[in-house]
């Protein structure tokens, strides 16, 4: 069971370019976004990738994301 | 993620980033859909001519890794067919937005049209003047109340699909910023065909329009996606109300000689071509 | 039919200057109609697609320019003419062309205004517009022939200072010259020097666009060198990227000025008679300086030691000069066909009144008007 659910996508989101719109947040369709609570050096709650077993790598947030702040890599499978 | 290492620091300066728009603008979305259909064509970046007019839009093309120019308000198509015309292998593409373009651009953006000049467009819809204040434009719904219209908007918007169309554009679709993958199709089809191509694009105005309509960007977003309905209709009408309902889809879709073409013809015709 | 028509001929102005744009090297022509211009337009129409060069008639004057500029950055040698009414709408445009630095000309044949005015009439009446139509601080290059002969010789002095400086040239034809007939004779083309804007010697990644050495003209990339640059009519830096702080405004601004002010023993040019011994002076230029001629020869059989300094660069306007000349002059006259323009520039460089004889509706000055003038400058 607990392969399938390992991580095949880490998202990283860029704190120097995100502005804390909140879209990948809400647009996940798998909602594996929280938002950080404390304000970054840049005032901003920015997104955290709380869930990644749960990320299906549709590649919305990516889409979305006004700022070009998102990066999505495919996870390399443990040997 | 450095500059260097950004997954698009082909087509797009990555040094000028993070851009200057606001929390949650469509611009930044409308960026990211061109560096991708950019980057997935496989057209040779030196061959491409970013062009864009005044407004927030307009600093679209300082962000490209293109050849790229930032003309005065209205005229980037005029400056996009000087480019055209003369130098036919480079394909300029024109971002601007709706002010620009069809306020004091709209004789160009008529004209343009008009003559098929091979360009794309790719227009930011926010329904106002947002760089200047939120002051109302040509897409601003009736009634609106605006810093320019304070007791509500009196002119009646533009249904730019319909008019774009009829001055003769040969390509023309309508999305939002809720649509990346359409849009970035739709840019890519721009990029690759031949003739006028105009894409209009409704992005939310976090800090104008939708501060104007109490709405936060995520409701902004949210009701484009409500009122986005994609739909094979006619041009004339496909309507563009921000309350009610936007309809989206590729419109036009049609060969037709361009400018270039044309004076090719005619000139070995009359027998004068080089 | 040859890219340069070598020989006689007998034409009007207009077509001078058309035939001067395609010698220099003209490819790219865009254009709105308008009287005395048109047939600017009409020659290049015909002509420019027999030498693979590209004419456009606009749907408006701020287009035509808006397409120059593209042209220039595109890597051509672009043009435009119009008449009064049509640089007014121009002027805005023409401020980017100055910031941009994009190589071009305008041509101005000039009718009487203001407003629409007579659109038939010859008149100098855009000379101040030229240097300072377009808001901000910026230096521009004008030039005024006096022939059908200069209206071609002209265009291509033209076109190589606009590549040289990077700067717009203005022609300031009146239209009396613009639809006058006179011989011309277009020399081979060996015998043409022709001047092409430099082009950088960084490699891609390095070109900075806007970065300049001793000349303070940076060398200038086209679109689809390779060299992805960007360029906005903001306040920028050496990158092309703006900048919105005060030592760009300071830097730039200087920059764009200096280029010009710093070379401008290199830039003006006049043409003296009889000023070896004068004491009185007369400034004209264009079709005036033609009656000036002949009042000055008169005004020498009567006695009167008068001079011309006939004016072929309105700007930059050589101070220096009329502040030399008209140190000994007992009195300086001035002829435009107008009612006060470069009067002004005269009497500041000379620093001191001066006789001016003004001229409204198409016809130049009959020289006996500028004698009389001559005579009561030499009281």
């Amino acid at each position: 069971m607990t392969d399938q659910r390992r991580a095949k996508y880490c998202v990283r989101v860029n704190e120097a370019y995100c502005k804390g719109c909140g879209y990948c947040i809400e647009f996940c369709p798998k909602k594996v976004f929280d938002r950080k609570v404390e304000l970054n050096a840049k005032g901003v709650n920015s997104p955290v990738f709380a869930r990644p077993d749960d990320c299906i790598g549709c590649g919305q947030c990516n889409l979305l994301c006004p700022d070009l702040a998102i990066k999505i890599e495919e996870v390399e499978p443990d040997g | 993620m450095s500059p260097l290492n950004h997954p698009h620091s082909k087509s797009l300066r990555v040094d000028q980033l993070p851009h200057i728009w606001c929390q949650g603008c469509g611009l930044g979305i409308v960026l990211h859909a061109y560096a991708d259909a950019l980057e997935e064509t496989g057209l040779d970046l030196d061959k491409v001519a970013t062009i864009s007019g005044i407004g927030c839009a307009g600093r679209a093309s300082g962000y490209v890794n293109t050849d790229a120019f930032h003309t005065t308000h209205g005229r980037a198509l005029p400056f996009a067919t000087g480019v055209g015309i003369s130098r036919p292998e480079i394909k300029p593409v024109v971002i601007s937005g709706d002010g620009d373009l069809f306020s004091i651009g709209g004789n160009h953006l008529i004209h343009a049209a008009r003559r098929n000049v091979d360009v794309l467009v790719i227009c930011s819809n926010n329904f106002n003047y947002g760089m200047t204040g939120a002051q109302f434009g040509p897409t601003t719904p009736s009634e609106t109340k605006t810093p320019t219209s304070p007791y509500g908007n009196i002119e009646n918007p533009f249904n730019l699909v319909a008019l774009v169309t009829s001055a003769g554009a040969t390509m023309v679709s309508r999305w939002t910023v809720m649509h990346p993958n359409q849009l970035k199709r739709s840019i890519k089809r721009g990029l690759t065909k031949k003739g006028f191509s105009f894409i209009e694009v409704i992005t939310p105005c976090t800090t104008g329009y939708g501060r104007l309509n109490k709405m936060s960007p995520l409701d902004m977003m949210k009701s484009l996606k409500k009122t986005g309905k994609i739909r094979k209709v006619l041009p004339i009408e496909a309507i563009c109300d921000p309350a009610t309902e936007i309809i989206l889809g590729d419109f036009v879709d049609i060969e037709k000689p361009t400018y270039n073409e044309v004076f090719e013809s005619l000139t070995h015709r009359a027998g004068v071509a080089l | 039919m040859a890219e340069v028509l070598t020989g006689s001929h007998f034409v009007h102005g207009d077509w001078a200057c058309a035939e001067g744009a395609i010698v220099a090297g003209c490819r790219f022509y865009a254009a709105y109609p308008i009287t005395p211009a048109t047939e600017i337009a009409e020659r290049l129409a015909q002509r420019l697609p027999r030498v693979g060069g590209k004419f456009i008639q606009f749907e408006d004057e701020l287009g035509a320019m808006a397409s120059v500029i593209g042209a220039s950055y595109a890597g051509q040698k672009a043009m435009t003419a119009t008449s009064g009414p049509g640089i007014s709408l121009m002027l805005e445009n023409i401020g980017l062309a100055v910031m941009t630095e994009a190589p071009c000309v305008i041509v101005n044949v000039m009718r009487s205004g203001p407003s629409t005015g007579q659109p038939t009439a010859g008149a100098q009446g855009d000379v101040m517009q030229c240097r300072w139509g377009t808001h901000g601080d910026i230096e521009i290059i004008a030039l005024a022939p006096q022939s059908v002969q200069e209206m071609f010789d002209l265009t291509i002095h033209a076109f190589n200072l606009s590549e040289r400086y990077r700067i717009p040239v203005f022609l300031m034809a009146d239209a009396n010259i613009g639809h006058l007939y006179e011989s011309l004779k277009i020399p081979e083309t060996d015998r043409i020097n022709i001047v092409d804007r430099r082009k950088p010697t960084a490699a891609k990644g390095e070109y900075r666009p806007f970065s300049a050495g001793e000349d303070l003209v940076p060398p200038m990339a086209c679109f689809g060198d390779g060299y992805h640059f960007y360029a906005t009519g903001l306040t920028h830096n050496e990158r092309g990227y703006p900048d919105m702080s005060v030592e760009a405004q300071d830097r730039l601004i200087r920059r764009l000025c200096d280029k010009i002010r710093r070379d401008t023993t290199r830039i003006e040019m006049v043409e003296e008679h009889f000023t070896d011994d004068c004491n009185v002076l007369v400034v004209a230029y264009g079709i005036t300086a033609r009656s000036a001629l002949s009042a000055v020869k008169r005004a020498r059989e009567g006695g009167i030691k008068a001079g011309l300094l006939r004016l072929i660069t309105l700007w930059p306007f050589p101070d220096a000069r009329i502040e030399e000349l008209t140190r000994c002059c007992v009195g300086v006259v001035v002829a435009e066909m107008n009612y006060g323009q470069l009067v002004r520039e005269v009497e500041r460089a000379a620093m001191r009144r001066v006789e001016f004889v003004p001229k409204l509706g198409e016809n130049p000055h009959q020289p006996e008007e500028i004698l009389a003038a001559i005579r009561r400058a030499g009281k």
